[in-house]
C-alpha cells in the first residue's frame, strides 16, 4: 500500500489518532476508516474497543476509531453516510457486509434520542465543503449532491444494453430504473461505473478510489431521492447501490497491491462455491439470575462475552442464547481466470470471492462472471500464541454486484454482449484494413499460412468465422433463421483437412474440437448425471452447446455413427438442442457453426464416381451444410512445385517470421470479433434480385445427374455467405459483390465448375489446367461419332462392348482410349440412347 | 564486504545489510539481486552452493544460500506481503524498520499494521519438482562434480542444526545417517546411497498424513519446493526447467500453522475457508517442502551436466563446444556402431534412433510443430526383456526419460493428463507432464486384447495428441487447457503402431543371438563411461545446432519433388515431402552440418526408400492389410 491515501488512512486506524493540527478536528470523527489490515491487530488496547459497554450509549467510541473489518460492530457509528439523515421512513436499512463495514441499524434510538455524533455529523453537512471523510477526499455532502444529479439527469441514448431494455432512452435512466423499484419492490439499484465516468469523471475517480465510503453515500442519495418520489412505497430494506463495470482492472493477473481497498471488476469463472455460511454478527446473552439481556458485537470473529452481569453484577452469569442472535449469510467463491485471458504456458490464477446477503447463491461453478467489488488483504498469524506474523496477506474480494457474462445463452436473447475492449487505435486500424480493397484476400491468406493454397477453403472458413446476421422471425412463426455458416471438408487422406479444424479450433474463443471416432451422440449433445456429493441430477453439456456462439470442429465425420450423427440435424438447422432424459426436459441453445472433415467412402477420392457417390451421407445433412468443399490433390507439376516451395520454406523460416504471422493471428482475431459484434448488414434491393436470379440458375443446374440439387436452403446459404462477405468488408449492406462471391464460392467448393454437368465426374485435370472447353467438345465428339456408328450398323438390338470399341477405334483417326469411349457410352446413356449392361450394349 | 562464506552461509546478512544502507528507495533490490549474479559468476561459485536435488534437507542450514535444478510443476496465486515492515519493542517502544523480502515469516517483535512506512509487494509462488525422469547417469556426474570443491566449512553446523530440529525424529536413525555422513566425506559413492537413505527413513516416519509431492512420474524422489519469486514471473512457463539459488527458509514456524489450524480457525472464520486439502497443498510442513525464496534463476535449456548450461555466453562453453564439434562425426559413426549392435545388426534403425533422438520442436506454425519426430520401431519381440533393456540403453544416453508400459491396466489406471483439483486448488501431475526434451518410451509390446475404458480412451487420445501435436490437453474440469510441450516419443511395437508416429521401421535384425540378454549386456559393458559420455554430448549438442536450407538446395528439393510426383503421384505425398525435410535435416544436424547439402538431401532420400520397402515388404509377408 503506497498510495498515500492508503498511508493515511494507516493513521486514522492507529488507536490513538494524532489530531493533525492542519485538518478540522470534526473531520476526525466522521467515521472510522475501516482499516484493511488491521484485523489482528492486538485486541482491547485501545480504551475505545471496549467491548462489554453496550454500544449505543457508549459515545465515546466515536472518538476513537476502532479498528475492524468485515466484522460486525456494535456501536452504531452514526457517522455512517448510510444511516444518518436517512428518509427512510420505518423501511430498514440492511447491512452491507459487502462493504466490509456491517452496521446496525437501530431505528429507534436513532429518532428518539439523537447520539452526540449526530451533532458532528450534522455539523460536518453545515460546515461548508471543504470538510471530507477521514483519509479520503470524499465529501458527504458534494458526493451525495452530485451523485443524486446524475441519477437525474443521466440519458444514455446509445445504450444498447439488454438491462435497458424497455426504458425510454430518451428519459433519464435512473429515474425510471427507480420507478421499476417502486413497482417491483427489489431494492437494489445497478449503477453501470462506465455511466458515472462520463457523467462526473471525479466522482467516478472517487468511487474506484473509496468505494467504502462513496458507495454508502450513494445508497444514501438514493434513497433520500427515491422517498420522495414515492413516499408510499413498501421496500424490503432501503435501496442499495451496487456499481458494476469499474473499468479499473479487468483481468485478474493484473491485480496488485494498488488495487486494495479499491472498486474493481474482474471477470472470471467460478470453480467452486462453499456452502452457506452463517456469520454471527451479534450475540445475544442473557443474565441467568435476573434474566437482564444484553447483546455483543462480533468484532473480528470474536465474542467478548461480558463477564459481570451489568444489572445484578454477578460474575459469570451470562449466558449465550443462539436463536436470539444475528446472523447474516456469506458464502465463498472462488474465481478462476478465464481461459481467454490467460497468456500461454501458465495455470490459471484464482481469487476468493466472499458473496454475502442476497449476493449468495447467485453463482454456481462454471458460471462465467464479472465481479465487482473490494479488493481486500489481511495478514496471517502464524500463531496465535506468538507474536511472529506469516508476512503474507490473505486477498480476497467482497463482491457487491455479480454479471454473468453467458446469462444470454440461456435467454436466447440476440447478440451477445461479451464487451471485447478495442482501443481506439485498435478500431481505426481495423477499419484501415477494412477499407483496402483486398481486405477478404488478405484475411483468407493470414488463415493457417502454413497450410498451402486451398485458398476457396480459406475462404470459406473465413466466412463462417464471420457468420451471417441473425434474423428473428418468431413473430411470424419460423423463429431463428440462422445465421452460422456450416461447412464441410471432404477429400483425400493426407490434405491437411485436420490441421485446418485444429487451425480453427484454435483461433475462435469458443471452439470445440472432437473426432467422429471418439465421440457419441451424448457427448456431443448433454447427458444428465448424478452429482455424488449433492445426489442431484446434473446436467452435463457436450461439446456442441459448449461451442453455442462458436465453431463445432468435427473430425472424421464419415466414422461417426449414425444415430450421433442425426443429433445433428436439429443443431444444423434449428440452433438447438432438446433434451429429454432422466425427467430433464429442456430445449439449449447450441447457436454453433460446424466445421467438418471427412474422407471419401472409399477412402480415396473415386474420379470415377460421382461428387455425392464419394461423399455418401445422407442428403439431409448434407443439405444443411452450406459449403461442402472438395479437397482434392491435383496432381499437376506446377502445382507439386510450388508446393514443395512452400514446404521447404516452412523448414527454414527464421523465428522472427514466425512471429510476425502470430501476430497476424491476433489481428485476425479482433478483427473477427470486431465484425462480429458491430457489423450487422442487411441485403439492398440489387442483392435480391441477383439472389434470385443466382437461385434459379442452381435450380436449372442442379437437376443434373450426381449433383448437389438446390433447394430453399441453398438460397439461404447464399444469402448468409454474401452477409459473411459484406462483414468482412465491414458494410452495413449487402450489395451485388457480395452475392457474386458467395454464388462464386458456392459453385467453387463443389468443384462444381469442374464438374461434368451431364456426368457429375469431377474432372481434375480441368481443375489444374482449367481447359475444358476443348476437352469437352472432343468427349461430345466422340459420343456423336459413335452414335453414328451404332446407326451405321442398322437395327441391332444388342451389341458386345469390346467390339464396339475396336470399331471405333479403328474408324476415328485420333486415338481413342477406353475411358474416353465408356465416357461416350455414359453420354448416349444419358441421351437414354442405349444402354450398357455388363458386356453388351443395347439401344433402346 | 562480507567473506565467500558469508553470502553462502548468511544471505539474509546481505540482504539486511543492503536494505539498511539505503532504505530510502527500493534501489537496493536490484542491487542484492546484481551482488549475487556476481558472486555466483565467479568461476565455480556455482559449485559452492549446495544443492537440494542431493544434500538432504536437514543437511542443510536454514536461510542458507542454496541451489535446486527443478521443473516448475504448478504455479500457485501471487500473494502479497510484508515487503517493509515496522516492529515495536514493547520494552523500549521503540520502532525499528525491517524488510520482509526473501523471508516468510516476520522477526521478532511485535509488528506495527499500521505503520505509515510499512509497503506491501507482491511474489508468486511456483511448486517445484525435480526434473521428472532425470536419467541416474546426470546426478551422478552432477553431484559427483559437486562435491569435488570442499565445503566443509558449514558441515559441522549442519550437524547441529538437525540435531535440534529434528530431535523428535527417531534419535537411532539420526545418529546412523550422521555416521553416513562423515563416512561420506571420504567415500563420494557412498554418498549418493546415503542421500536416498534418509528420505526412504523419513518419509514414513514424518509425514503420518501421506502427503502427496505430486511428482509427474511414480516412483520418483527428492525434494518438492515452493519456490518464491520476486520479479519477473511472467517470463516463466509451467514446466519449465530452472536452476534455482536461493535462500532456504524451512522455519518451523510455517509447519505450526497447519497443525494450530483447528484452534485458529475457531477465532477466525475466515481462516476455515479454505479447505484441509487446500491447505496441506499450499502449505506443507517445511520439513517436507521447503520454501526457496529466489535471488537468481538460470533457465536450462537441457539438464546434461556434462555441457556448461548456458550455451551461449563465456568463451570456456565457445571452446567446449567447438572442440565437440570437431569429432562430432567421429562420435557419430561410433555410436552407430554401438546402436547397430543394439538392434542386432540392423544399420537403419540405428541411424533412424539417432536422428530420433536428436530431434526437438524448433518452431510451431500455427498448429503445426517442426521439427518433432517421433519414431516407431516395429518388429520387436512380444513380451521379451528385449524392450525394457532397450529403454535402459535409452536412459543411459539421454538425461531424462520415462517408459509407459502400454498394459491394459496402465492404460486404464494411469493418469496421464494433469488435472486440476479444484478442492485442494491445485494442478494434480500427470506422467504427461514432462519438461522438454525428455524421451518418452511408449512399450506397446505389452499391449495385449481387451477393453480399454473411458480413462483409457482418454489416454490414447492423450498420447496421440502428444504425438501429432506435441501438445497436452490439461484438464481444467470446466474446460481444457493446452500445454505445448515437446517430448521425444519412441514407440516400439510388434505390428504398426496403433498410435500415430511421424516414421514407422521395421525391425530387420541380422543376427540372432542365442542368448538376447547376455549378448546385450555384453555389448552394453564394451562400452566405457567415457565412451557414454561423448554420446551424451554428442545428443545435446546435434539437437541444440541450427540449420538452414539454402536457395540453391530448394531449388534442387523442389525439382526432385516434382519429378517423383511425375512418375507416380500415389507414391509421394505432401506429406512424405515433410518426412524427407525433417529426415534431412536431422541427418544434416547429425553430422555436425549447420545446411543441407545435396549428397545429404539424397541420402535422406535413400534412407527413406529403404525404410518404406521395407515396410511394404512387411505388409506383404503379414498379407492382411490393404
Amino acid at each position: 500500500m503506497s498510495s498515500p491515501s492508503s498511508s493515511a488512512r494507516k493513521r486514522a486506524r492507529s488507536s490513538n489518532p494524532p489530531t493533525p493540527a492542519s485538518e478540522d478536528p470534526l473531520s476526525l470523527s466522521p467515521r472510522p476508516r475501516e482499516p484493511s489490515t488491521g484485523e489482528l491487530q492486538p485486541m482491547p488496547t485501545s480504551p475505545g474497543t471496549d467491548m462489554q459497554s453496550p454500544a449505543i450509549q457508549d459515545t465515546s467510541l466515536f472518538s476513537s476509531p476502532v479498528a475492524r473489518r468485515s466484522v460486525p460492530q456494535s456501536e452504531v457509528d452514526m457517522s455512517s453516510p448510510l444511516i444518518y439523515d436517512t428518509p427512510s421512513r420505518g423501511t430498514p436499512a440492511r447491512q452491507r457486509p459487502d462493504l466490509g463495514s456491517v452496521r446496525k441499524a437501530p431505528q429507534v434510538d436513532l429518532n428518539s434520542e439523537p447520539p452526540s455524533g449526530d451533532a458532528t455529523v450534522a455539523s460536518e453537512q453545515t460546515a461548508g465543503q471543504r470538510l471530507v471523510i477521514w483519509g479520503t477526499d470524499v465529501n458527504v455532502g458534494t458526493c451525495k449532491e452530485k451523485f443524486q444529479r446524475f441519477l437525474q439527469r443521466f440519458i444514455d441514448p446509445s445504450s444498447r444494453e439488454d438491462e435497458n431494455a424497455c426504458l425510454d432512452l430518451n428519459e433519464p435512466l435512473y429515474m425510471q430504473k427507480l420507478d421499476e423499484i417502486s413497482v417491483v419492490g427489489d431494492p437494489v439499484l445497478n449503477v453501470n461505473c462506465g455511466h458515472i465516468q462520463t457523467f462526473d469523471a471525479d466522482l467516478y475517480r472517487q468511487l474506484i478510489c473509496y468505494p467504502q465510503e462513496v458507495i454508502p453515500t450513494f445508497d444514501m442519495a438514493v434513497n433520500e431521492l427515491f422517498f420522495d418520489r414515492y413516499p408510499d412505497s413498501v421496500l424490503e430494506h432501503q435501496i442499495q447501490v451496487r456499481p458494476y463495470n469499474a473499468l479499473k482492472t479487468r483481468n485478474m493477473r493484473s491485480l496488485n497491491p494498488e488495487d486494495i481497498d479499491q472498486l474493481i471488476t474482474i471477470s472470471g469463472m467460478v470453480i467452486r462455491t462453499s456452502q452457506l455460511i452463517p456469520e454471527m454478527q451479534e450475540a445475544f446473552f442473557r443474565c441467568q439470575v435476573c434474566a437482564f439481556s444484553t447483546r455483543v458485537e462480533v468484532d473480528r470473529g470474536r465474542i467478548a462475552e461480558p463477564a459481570v452481569c451489568r444489572n445484578c453484577n454477578t460474575t459469570h452469569s451470562m449466558a449465550l442464547v443462539h436463536n436470539r442472535s444475528v446472523f447474516s449469510d456469506k458464502q465463498m467463491i472462488k474465481l478462476q481466470e478465464s481461459p481467454e485471458d490467460m497468456p500461454a504456458g501458465q495455470t490459471p490464477h484464482t481469487t476468493v470471492v466472499y458473496a454475502h446477503n442476497d449476493l449468495v447463491d447467485k453463482v454456481q461453478p462454471g458460471d462465467r462472471v464479472n465481479i465487482t467489488g473490494i479488493y481486500r488483504a489481511a495478514p496471517m498469524r502464524v500463531n496465535p500464541r506468538q507474536s511472529q506474523v506469516k508476512s503474507v496477506y490473505k486477498t480476497h474480494i467482497d463482491a457487491i454486484h455479480f454479471r454473468k457474462t453467458d446469462e444470454r445463452r440461456l435467454h436466447g436473447l440476440e447478440e451477445e454482449n461479451e464487451q471485447k475492449l478495442f482501443t481506439e487505435e485498435r478500431v481505426s486500424m481495423l477499419k484501415e484494413l477494412a477499407a483496402k480493397p483486398d481486405v477478404y484476400d488478405r484475411l483468407s491468406s493470414a488463415l493457417a499460412p502454413s497450410i498451402y493454397e486451398h485458398e476457396d477453403i480459406k475462404k470459406g472458413i473465413l466466412l463462417q468465422l464471420f457468420g451471417g446476421t441473425r434474423k428473428d422471425f418468431s413473430q411470424t412463426g419460423r423463429g431463428n433463421f440462422r445465421a452460422e455458416i456450416n461447412i464441410l471438408l471432404c477429400g483425400d487422406p493426407g490434405t491437411s483437412k485436420s490441421q485446418l479444424l485444429q487451425y480453427v479450433y484454435n483461433l475462435v474463443p469458443r471452439g470445440q474440437y472432437t473426432s467422429g471416432k471418439g465421440s457419441s451422440a451424448v457427448g456431443l449433445t448433454a447427458y444428465v448425471m448424478k452429482d455424488p456429493e449433492t445426489r442431484q441430477l446434473v446436467l452435463q453439456t457436450g461439446a456442441l452447446v459448449l461451442s453455442d456462439n462458436g465453431i463445432c470442429c468435427i473430425d472424421e465425420f464419415d466414422k461417426m455413427s449414425d444415430s450421433t450423427r442425426s443429433v445433428l440435424h436439429e443443431v444444423m438447422e434449428q440452433q438447438t438442442l432438446s433434451i429429454a432424459k432422466a425427467g430433464i426436459i429442456c430445449q439449449l441453445n447450441a447457436r454453433t457453426s460446424i466445421l467438418a472433415a471427412a474422407n471419401p467412402v472409399e477412402s480415396q477420392w473415386n474420379p470415377k464416381k460421382t461428387t455425392i457417390e464419394n461423399i455418401q451421407l445422407p442428403h439431409t445433412l448434407l443439405s444443411r451444410f452450406d459449403l461442402i468443399f472438395l479437397m482434392l490433390d491435383p496432381q499437376d507439376e506446377a502445382y507439386d512445385r510450388r508446393l514443395a516451395h512452400h514446404l521447404v520454406s516452412l523448414y527454414y523460416q527464421s523465428e522472427d517470421q514466425v512471429e510476425e504471422e502470430y501476430l497476424d493471428m491476433a489481428v485476425l482475431k479482433d478483427y473477427i470479433a470486431y465484425a462480429r459484434t458491430y457489423i450487422n448488414p442487411r441485403l439492398c434491393e440489387e442483392a435480391s434480385q441477383a439472389l434470385i436470379e443466382a437461385y434459379v440458375d442452381m435450380r436449372k443446374i442442379g437437376s443434373g445427374r450426381g449433383m448437389v440439387s438446390a433447394y430453399p436452403r441453398q438460397l439461404e446459404s447464399l444469402i448468409r455467405l454474401a452477409e459473411a462477405h459484406a462483414k468482412v468488408r465491414f458494410s452495413d449492406k449487402v450489395e451485388t459483390i457480395d452475392v457474386e462471391e458467395a454464388k462464386r464460392l458456392h459453385r467453387e467448393a463443389l468443384k462444381q465448375s469442374a464438374t461434368d454437368p451431364r456426368t457429375g465426374f469431377v474432372d481434375i485435370s480441368i481443375l489444374t489446367t482449367g481447359m475444358s472447353a476443348t476437352a469437352r467438345k472432343r468427349k461430345e465428339e466422340v459420343a456423336q461419332a459413335l452414335k453414328k456408328l451404332i446407326q451405321s450398323k442398322g437395327k441391332m438390338p444388342a451389341m458386345k462392348y469390346q467390339q464396339l470399341f475396336d470399331d471405333l477405334r479403328g474408324q476415328s483417326e485420333a486415338a481413342i482410349t477406353k475411358d474416353m469411349f465408356d465416357e461416350a457410352l455414359r453420354a448416349l446413356t444419358d441421351e437414354d440412347y442405349l444402354t450398357v449392361t455388363g458386356k453388351t450394349v443395347r439401344l433402346l | 564486504m562480507p567473506s565467500v562464506q558469508d553470502w553462502i552461509n548468511n544471505p539474509l546478512g546481505v540482504v539486511d545489510g543492503a536494505f539498511a544502507q539505503n532504505n530510502s528507495g527500493a534501489e537496493w533490490e536490484k542491487k542484492v539481486v546484481e551482488y549475487f549474479k556476481e558472486k555466483l559468476k565467479v568461476n565455480g561459485a556455482q559449485s559452492w552452493v549446495p544443492s537440494l536435488n542431493d544434500v538432504p534437507l536437514h543437511y542443510l542450514k536454514p536461510n542458507s544460500l542454496v541451489k535446486f535444478r527443478c521443473m516448475i510443476q504448478d504455479m500457485f496465486d501471487p500473494e502479497f506481503f510484508m515487503g517493509v515492515y515496522e516492529t515495536v519493542d514493547s520494552s523500549t517502544n521503540s520502532k525499528v524498520l525491517r524488510c520482509g523480502k526473501y523471508k516468510d515469516v516476520t522477526d521478532c517483535g511485535q509488528v506495527d499494521f499500521n505503520s505509515r512506512n510499512a509497503v506491501t509487494s507482491e511474489r508468486q509462488t511456483f511448486y517445484c519438482v525435480p526434473i521428472p525422469g532425470e536419467s541416474q547417469w546426470v546426478k551422478e556426474i552432477s553431484f559427483h562434480q559437486a562435491r569435488v570443491v570442499p565445503s566443509t566449512s558449514y558441515t559441522p553446523n549442519r550437524h547441529k542444526r538437525s540435531y535440534e530440529e529434528d530431535d523428535e525424529m527417531d534419535t537411532q536413525a539420526q545418529q546412523e545417517n550422521n555416521c553416513q555422513w562423515n563416512d561420506s566425506h571420504r567415500n563420494v559413492e557412498s554418498k549418493r546411497l546415503e542421500t536416498e537413505a534418509p528420505s526412504q527413513n523419513n518419509s514414513p516416519s514424518r509425514c503420518s498424513s501421506n502427503l502427496d509431492l505430486n511428482f509427474p512420474l511414480p516412483g520418483e524422489q527428492g525434494p518438492a519446493c515452493l519456490v518464491k519469486v520476486y520479479e519477473g514471473w511472467d517470463g516463466f512457463k509451467l514446466n519449465d526447467m530452472l536452476e534455482v539459488f536461493g535462500i532456504l527458509s524451512v522455519d518451523p514456524a510455517l509447519s505450526l500453522m497447519a497443525d494450530d489450524k483447528e484452534a485458529s480457525s475457531l477465532l477466525d472464520p475466515t481462516e476455515s475457508m479454505e479447505t484441509v486439502e487446500e491447505q496441506r497443498a499450499h502449505s506443507p510442513p517445511a520439513s517436507l517442502v521447503p520454501r526457496i525464496h529466489m535471488l537468481y534463476a538460470q533457465p536450462l535449456k537441457h539438464n546434461n551436466p556434462l555441457l556448461p548450461s548456458a550455451v551461449s555466453e563465456d568463451k570456456g562453453a565457445c571452446r567446449f563446444l567447438s572442440g565437440v564439434l570437431s569429432e562430432l562425426t567421429s562420435v557419430r559413426s561410433e555410436l552407430l556402431t554401438y546402436l547397430t549392435h543394439i538392434f542386432l545388426g540392423d544399420s537403419l534403425a540405428a541411424e533412424y534412433l539417432i536422428l530420433h533422438l536428436i530431434s526437438s520442436v524448433y518452431a510451431r506454425r500455427d498448429v503445426l510443430p517442426l521439427g518433432k519426430f517421433t519414431l516407431n520401431v516395429s518388429g520387436c519381440p512380444h513380451s521379451s526383456p528385449y524392450t525394457d533393456q532397450l529403454y535402459q540403453i535409452i536412459q543411459q544416453l539421454v538425461p531424462s526419460s520415462y517408459q509407459i508400459c502400454m498394459s491394459l491396466h496402465n492404460m486404464n489406471n494411469q493418469r496421464m493428463v494433469p488435472r486440476k483439483d479444484y478442492t485442494a486448488n491445485r494442478l494434480v501431475s500427470g506422467t504427461l507432464q514432462l519438461a522438454s526434451n525428455t524421451s518418452l518410451f511408449l512399450d506397446e509390446t505389452q499391449l495385449e486384447q481387451g477393453q480399454l475404458d473411458a480413462t483409457g480412451v482418454r489416454n490414447i487420445t492423450a498420447l496421440g495428441n502428444l504425438i501429432s501435436w506435441q501438445k497436452v490437453d490439461y484438464d481444467f474440469n470446466y474446460h481444457q487447457m493446452e500445454f505445448p510441450c515437446n517430448i521425444n516419443v519412441l514407440i516400439v511395437s510388434e505390428g504398426r503402431s496403433l498410435l500415430p508416429s511421424d516414421c514407422q521401421v521395421h525391425l530387420r535384425p541380422a543376427l540372432s543371438p542365442p542368448n538376447l540378454e547376455e549378448y546385450l549386456k555384453t555389448v552394453q559393458l564394451a562400452q566405457a563411461s567415457s565412451q557414454l559420455n561423448k554420446y551424451r554430448v554428442y545428443f545435446t549438442v546435434a539437437r541444440s545446432l541450427d540449420y538452414n536450407i539454402s536457395d540453391q538446395i530448394t531449388k534442387a528439393v523442389e525439382e526432385d519433388f516434382v519429378e517423383m510426383r511425375k512418375d507416380d503421384p500415389q507414391s509421394v505425398s505432401a506429406e512424405d515431402l515433410h518426412r524427407m525435410l525433417i529426415v534431412a535435416r536431422l541427418l544434416s544436424l547429425s553430422y555436425g552440418q549447420t545446411s543441407l547439402s545435396r549428397e545429404n538431401w539424397i541420402k535422406a532420400k535413400q534412407m527413406e526408400m529403404m525404410r518404406i520397402s521395407r515396410t511394404q515388404q512387411q505388409k506383404c509377408v503379414n498379407g492382411n492389410e490393404p
